[in-house]
């Protein structure tokens, strides 16, 4: 089975605390700690696993600059066979719909069975994956906590629906799913893994690779634009416990009590 | 505006989601004088008693009635919505698993602009739309930008919109599925086969009224034994977020959120949980929330009635201590 899995770049909101800064137009971006989008990791240790069962090859993508690559290299230490960069300063400021369009591009070039996005990134916005299957006409299905290979056309998939409960589909090949956290435990990645694929060669493919220019994808044709970021005016908030250690613990165990806290 | 507002509402048993009330009034949001119409998708008496329940509710309901409905698979009503919409609408879906199923690719089909998980809308100007979102598990909120000018398709937050108050328009109901079905029934290349319920745990969390809850925080399996010395102290059971469940650390049926279980305690203790509107919409009945967090920006804080600034690996065994000592 041949494996398209879209990655992304993002800041470590674990190891991250993040702050707007001065002006509203960005985040604090010095110093922030950046890793692969975790839902990603998911995908990439399931297409990794998928193979691993029925055979094939897993290419791990990413759009974006230069930076993207070590998150690429990292994936591919996992165990991903192969990795792409897309990047080209005409794809700056594309939104969802222009990061869609550049993944549809690249999979034409390619032959795939099947294309895995995480369900989320940083943004929140769970769009692409859907977007792009939207594009090839391929089957799509959201928050997948389970598949299972059933032949070479086709795969039963679990989402993962409200109240913990799985909605279970037989779906076509070639289709689009989206990879909810949870779905396996992702493997550790070592610095000698790392280093192993240290020096394989990443292509690069630019927009021209790709058919594509700025009346496509960027700025320009983004229907959809952030304007700014910003922290909502608190509201009251939780009263906030300060003092030593002691005293908070003193208050603590007070208030506790006095709601009915501690049996 | 010229275009229509539209309402996707989901519904189950023959019973509106919350979610449609909520979209009424976000519609209302972006243009008070709107006259919002209601999607419903379905098949037979279950669908005519929720068409019945919307219907005073909205100023039109358009309804897709076909057997190939009779559960809902976002394949399978996408393309039919698609062949419905007026060009220049706005389509409202609620964020949860269905409208992130559906709603990116019905923009791409509509050749709509798509926004995700609204949480406010602003005026509508010079054919745009300003809208409000969160990142980075809601530390920072954005400001949007959304050309309306094609349509739009936006998923709403479920809860960021108060319920509209029982309305009556007495809409008008149309039957679109004829229209929805011209160049056949879509959908064939996902199929559903059934629902999986949820294993029931050694503990029910939705019947404890206090629970100690553990998050991302907790660093390491090894330093789970410390939550459940806390609650055994304090009589409490111990429940968790995502993360947890994800590391296998503990059991999924201790999840609380919206894809785990629904809880209404008495008191509701957070540690190291940041508290992402996917965890807090698992908590319900107004308990009283103490916070435990590293990171002071923790949106938990927002919500919480107590919150102390603190490495849980540190606080949790001395406050455990110190109810020990107290008891004794």
């Amino acid at each position: 089975m041949e494996i398209l899995v879209c990655i992304k770049r993002v800041p470590d909101t674990a190891e991250n605390e993040i702050e707007v800064n001065r002006d509203g137009t960005d985040i604090e971006r010095d110093d922030l700690v950046y890793s692969v989008n975790e839902w990603d990791n998911y995908a990439v240790e399931e297409a990794i696993q998928i193979r691993d069962k029925v055979g094939g090859n897993v290419t791990v993508v990413s759009v974006g600059d230069e930076n993207e690559e070590e998150v690429v290299r990292r994936e591919m230490a996992m165990g991903a066979d192969q990795g792409i960069l897309l990047c080209d300063d005409v794809f700056e400021g594309s939104d969802g719909k222009g990061i869609a369009t550049i993944l549809k591009a690249e999979v034409e070039k390619g032959k795939f069975d099947l294309i895995l996005t995480g369900a989320q990134a940083d943004d929140g916005a769970g769009q692409v994956g859907g977007m792009l299957a939207a594009m090839l006409d391929w089957p799509f299905a959201s928050l997948v906590n389970k598949i299972d290979v059933i032949d070479d056309k086709k795969i039963c998939v679990g989402r993962e629906i409200a109240g913990g409960n799985q909605e279970m589909n037989e779906m076509d090949l070639p289709c689009v799913l989206s990879i909810q956290t949870g779905i396996n435990e992702p493997r550790y990645v070592g610095i000698r893994g790392i280093r192993k694929v240290a020096s394989v060669k990443i292509p690069v493919h630019s927009a021209g690779d790709l058919g594509l220019s700025a009346d496509k994808v960027g700025k320009a044709v983004a229907g959809v634009n952030r304007l700014d970021y910003f922290v909502p005016a608190p509201g009251e908030g939780a009263e906030m416990l300060e003092g030593s250690t002691d005293e908070i613990l003193d208050k603590l165990v007070e208030i506790l009590k006095s709601k009915g806290g501690i049996k | 505006m010229s275009g229509k507002i539209f309402a996707y509402i989901l519904h189950r048993q023959g019973v509106a989601d919350d979610t449609a009330l909520e979209l009424l009034s976000a519609a209302k949001k972006i243009d008070p004088k709107a006259s919002v119409t209601a999607l419903v998708a379905g098949s037979g008496d279950s669908l005519e008693k929720v068409v019945r329940q919307i219907s005073p509710l909205f100023s039109e309901v358009w309804k897709i009635d076909h057997d190939s409905l009779s559960y809902v698979i976002a394949e399978t009503v996408r393309p039919m919505l698609a062949r419905i919409i007026p060009k220049g609408s706005i389509i409202l879906v609620p964020h949860e698993h269905f409208g992130m199923d559906l709603a990116p690719g019905l923009s791409i089909k509509l050749d709509f602009a798509f926004v995700s998980d609204a949480i406010d809308f602003e005026e509508i100007m010079d054919r745009k739309i300003k809208l409000t979102r969160e990142e980075f598990t809601g530390q920072v909120s954005t400001h949007v930008s959304c050309d309306i000018s094609q349509g739009a398709v936006i998923s709403v937050r479920a809860g960021a919109f108060k319920p509209a108050e029982s309305p009556t328009y007495g809409g008008k109901i149309v039957d679109k599925t004829s229209e929805a079905l011209e160049g056949g029934i879509p959908g064939k290349s996902r199929r559903y086969l059934e629902v999986i319920e949820a294993e029931v745990g050694d503990v029910d969390i939705t019947k404890s009224d206090i629970l100690v809850s553990v998050g991302r925080g907790i660093e390491d399996q090894d330093n789970i034994d410390i939550i459940h010395e806390l609650a055994e102290a304090i009589g409490g059971d111990v429940s968790c977020s995502r993360p947890i469940v994800d590391a296998k650390w503990l059991d999924k049926s201790r999840q609380v959120g919206t894809s785990g279980k629904t809880v209404k305690p008495r008191v509701y203790i957070a540690l190291g949980i940041s508290g992402s509107f996917q965890h807090l919409g698992g908590i319900k009945g107004a308990p009283f929330i103490v916070a435990v967090n590293k990171n002071p920006k923790a949106p938990i804080f927002q919500v919480a009635d107590v919150g102390i600034v603190a490495d849980i690996l540190e606080l949790v065994p001395e406050l455990t201590q110190k109810i020990q000592d107290m008891k004794s």
